[in-house]
């Protein structure tokens, strides 16, 4: 047998994982140089991603090297960074400001919960970036240095800073807790872009962005390649349900552009979730179409720059502007939804050439999108069933034993909590809440959300997604929770394997998975399986009790 | 031993001020010129840093969403945690600011049985926040008596009311203890959790000693040895009417205690103690979540380079031909197998 590499989670043995100490070393956290150890950091953006979308020293490298190759007037750069970001973020300058490192935020991190490191405490990732901003831009700074918290920048401190930046999910969990609102996400953009600045990027964000500025998505899927894609789960939706759905593509006159993050096209659960969107809107008789070139609702923008997030995002208007359609739905997606909802009118907007969204079912006017002109699916879904549009058989999910996951962004950058579950109490029979603490707006990361969900950052994915899993794993032990629902491409992606891991037998699905599941469709025929093409409700609970 | 260098700094401080009036007397240093000085550092210092904040933009509205936001009418909005106008903003903000709302969800996380992460309420940060502030409050308005002739009705009662429990002569106010037994908590918290400890800087010892000997000082001053109340407050009514005059007679304690005040003004504006007014200032807190409602203007958002959709087209536009996908412009006179094949428009 081949040996098992620190990028595969039979690595990791569960006993010593839990092996956390919380308490930090003897030694001051600003004499502890960073430690690269395999499995908790991604591999460097590759010089071709980064030539490609103009951005500065691209070359080749390794973040075990000894040098970075950085441009000779890095520290420069650095601190004239710093300055353009102080006078342009007020977040940025308050939150190096007024921190008064009370602590409140330490224990909230789930990379600190899972890995005991301190510098993943928010309050310490924030100091790595404030300790410098003392140093260098405050008089008693200036003048006392160290004393007062401030310490020079050093090639250290950058490697520090890649080390730990990439080592924050930017999931805002800490901000909910801070006294004066102290968001940690904002000071991981920064300290992303100031390394932006020196051509320091993770392939794992840079390349998606790379494939999404060229293709329309993430993963590179070309035009035809996508269509081939909806028509391969247009043949398993006729399969499961006897329906032939159309594929509306790139549609001028269409009234809703319908866009969705690229995961769900790639890899399941993900695909059932697409498929579930895709019964939904031809049952409902949408005039609605895909866009191939506007294919990706994610974007790595948000976890690269905010130059680039505006590039990537420019083209959900500009494809809405071309088709000329109505209004905008948007898929299950987090960070997506944190780039749609606080970011895309102020980026790309204003979206004057569209109308205020209105469902053409319901005839319900979504007031809170009247600007932008983009609805959240689960939204439009909740609307639906609200006014008895669609015809629900929810027992066909008997089978199903399912809990909510939060996704961070749609939590704490939007606060869409009711909806998913409304929508879950209606499809499913089944529904558990996990710990109180660990759900809405207190809810935890799946450990692999702003660029980190990659293989090769695998003990951190397991570390971070422990209070995440353990939360499953309790409501899986209690209640015989068998399936995780989470409206996030990501969590869909990467809480699989938190979920083999930390809380075994428990699965990852989608709303509109269940959704299309426990619709009774016009000319459907008898439902024996369901969009994984596995038997439907009862009988398979039977089976599996059988199985046991 | 960051702790230690606190402390030390305020001890010198103090003995400053000791040396000062006591041997040096310097007595209108101390009690005229750096009251102003401290006044003047104070609020230009605080006017200065407002305005520095305030000069920077808020490009993105990013407030951190804690409850249900304003979407359909029959979902409720969870109108404080998550608001939507500026009424519910200030809602908010008033929970925050009078009540420190955030602090009041704060959690402990604990891992039981080696393998159970299980977060239980903690409130004794957010009591002994609420507790200090409080008391340093109602103290500060107490001390309105010093410089008012007559003191006005509502500053007599808040101290009678202060003073409640009738106890000692002087009565012993509830707040003295308060304000000492919050700050020995927030002091104590900092030495004895290790993570708080492992953050914590000079600058976040400094400002406990410095308060913790502000309240010491004036506490021995009302109950252990008597000073010259009538002295103190003819010098504080001169101050305050810009007619500074210096009685004689005043203890060095006094001084010793009105000094580390001044320090504390002075420092106040140029420390992490401007959390007073970044508060109010900070934007996952005092913006409203109507984001998609409406559109909020960034002033420097960048031009940047788009991947236009004609380029795209140019670049697929034969897959896309060929996929039966419809194209805007038609390849030149090339035949392609399947440009028949024309999108529905």
């Amino acid at each position: 047998m081949a040996k098992v590499k620190f990028d595969q989670v039979e690595y990791y043995e569960h006993d010593q994982m839990l092996q956390i100490d919380h308490r930090p070393p003897a030694a001051d956290w600003m004499d502890t140089p960073v430690e690269f150890r395999p499995g908790s950091w991604i591999y460097p953006g590759k010089a071709k991603h980064l030539k490609y979308l103009e951005l500065p020293n691209p070359r080749d490298w390794a973040v075990t090297d000894e040098d970075w190759k950085l441009p000779e007037n890095w520290k420069e750069i650095i601190l004239k960074g710093i300055r353009e970001r102080l006078d342009k973020f007020r977040t940025f300058k308050i939150f190096m400001d007024i921190c008064v490192r009370c602590g409140a935020c330490a224990d909230k991190c789930h990379f600190f919960i899972g890995g005991g490191d301190p510098k993943n405490m928010p309050v310490l990732r924030a100091e790595l970036l404030r300790s410098i901003y003392r140093n260098d831009f405050t008089t008693a700074g200036k003048i006392l240095g160290k004393l007062v918290g401030g310490r020079p920048l050093t090639i250290d401190v950058i490697k520090e800073w890649f080390y730990y930046f990439f080592q924050c999910t930017e999931c805002r969990r800490c901000s909910v807790f801070c006294p004066y609102g102290i968001d940690t996400a904002e000071i991981t953009m920064m300290g992303r872009e100031l390394l932006g600045l020196l051509g320091i990027y993770v392939n794992w964000a840079i390349e998606p962005v790379a494939n999404c500025f060229r293709t329309g998505n993430h993963l590179g899927i070309q035009p035809h390649g996508l269509k081939d894609t909806l028509e391969f789960f247009a043949d398993d939706i006729e399969e499961a349900t006897g329906i032939k759905v159309k594929i509306p593509m790139n549609k001028k006159g269409a009234d809703v552009l319908f866009v969705v993050p690229s995961g769900d096209f790639l890899a399941e659960p993900g695909t059932f979730t697409c498929m579930g969107y895709m019964l939904l809107l031809h049952e409902l008789g949408i005039n609605y179409t895909w866009s191939t070139y506007a294919s990706e609702g994610g974007n790595f923008g948000l976890f690269t720059s905010n130059e680039i997030m505006k590039q990537l995002n420019a083209k959900i208007y500009a494809e809405a502007k071309r088709l000329g359609v109505k209004w905008i739905l948007g898929g299950e997606c987090g960070h997506m939804w944190r780039v749609m909802h606080q970011y895309m009118d102020t980026l790309n907007g204003p979206a004057d050439f569209l109308e205020v969204p209105r469902s053409p079912i319901t005839g319900t006017v979504f007031e809170n999108a009247r600007s932008t002109k983009m609805v959240h699916i689960a939204e439009f879904t909740a609307d639906l069933i609200k006014h008895g549009k669609l015809k629900l058989d929810p027992s066909r999910n008997d089978h199903i034993r399912v809990t909510f996951h939060d996704s961070c962004n749609p939590a704490r950058g939007m606060g869409i909590l009711e909806e998913p579950r409304y929508i879950l109490k209606n499809v499913c029979n089944n529904f558990f809440e996990m710990p109180e603490n660990t759900i809405r707006e207190q809810t935890f990361c799946c450990g692999g959300g702003a660029g980190l969900g990659t293989d090769e950052n695998m003990e951190m994915r397991l570390r971070g997604g422990l209070p995440r899993g353990n939360a499953v794993k309790f409501v899986h032990d209690k209640f015989g929770v068998n399936q995780l629902c989470a409206m996030c491409a990501i969590d869909r992606a990467t809480l699989v394997t938190v979920c083999d891991y930390w809380a075994p037998g428990v699965q990852v699905t989608g709303i509109h998975e269940l959704v299309a599941n426990a619709m009774v469709f016009d000319g459907e025929n008898e439902r024996k399986i369901n969009l994984r093409l596995a038997p439907v409700g009862k009988q398979e609970q039977e089976e599996d009790s059988n199985n046991v | 031993m960051k702790a230690a260098i606190s402390l030390l700094v305020v001890l010198v401080l103090a003995g400053f001020a000791y040396l000062g009036t006591e041997v040096l007397h310097w007595q209108a240093l101390f009690g005229v010129v750096f009251p102003y000085v401290a006044l003047l550092l104070f609020l230009g210092g605080l006017i200065w840093r407002v305005v520095g904040w305030a000069r920077s933009p808020v490009p993105f509205r990013i407030p951190t969403t804690c409850g249900q936001e304003k979407s359909m009418p029959w979902i409720k909005q969870d109108k404080l945690d998550n608001p939507y106008t500026t009424w519910q903003v200030i809602g908010r903000m008033l929970l925050e600011i009078l009540f420190f709302r955030s602090l009041f969800r704060n959690t402990r996380m604990s891992i039981k049985e080696g393998e159970k992460v299980v977060y239980g309420p903690t409130k004794w940060l957010w009591l002994g926040g609420l507790a200090f502030h409080y008391s340093f409050l109602v103290i500060i308005i107490r001390h309105l008596r010093f410089f008012t002739q007559p003191v006005p009705y509502p500053i007599e009662l808040l101290s009678s009311l202060d003073g409640f429990f009738q106890i000692g002569v002087p009565v012993f106010y509830a707040t003295s203890f308060i304000f000492l037994g919050a700050l020995g908590f927030l002091l104590l918290r900092r030495l004895f959790i290790p993570q708080v400890r492992y953050v914590s800087l000079v600058n976040d010892y400094f400002p406990l000693f410095l308060l913790l000997g502000i309240g010491s000082l004036g506490f021995l001053m009302r109950h252990i040895v008597k000073t010259d109340i009538v002295g103190i407050k003819e010098l504080s009514l001169g101050l305050v009417s810009f007619h500074p005059h210096v009685p004689d007679g005043i203890h060095y304690l006094f001084y010793m205690h009105l000094f580390l005040i001044c320090v504390l003004f002075a420092y106040l504006p140029f420390s992490k103690l401007t959390h007073m007014a970044g508060v109010f200032m900070s934007p996952t807190r005092n913006l409203a979540n109507n984001n998609r409602a409406l559109r909020h203007i960034n002033p420097w958002n960048p031009k940047v380079k788009v991947h236009t959709y004609e380029e795209y087209e140019d670049e697929f536009r034969d897959k896309m031909i060929g996929a039966g996908l419809p194209v805007d412009k038609q390849p030149e006179a090339a035949p392609v197998s399947g440009s028949d094949n024309k999108g529905e428009e």
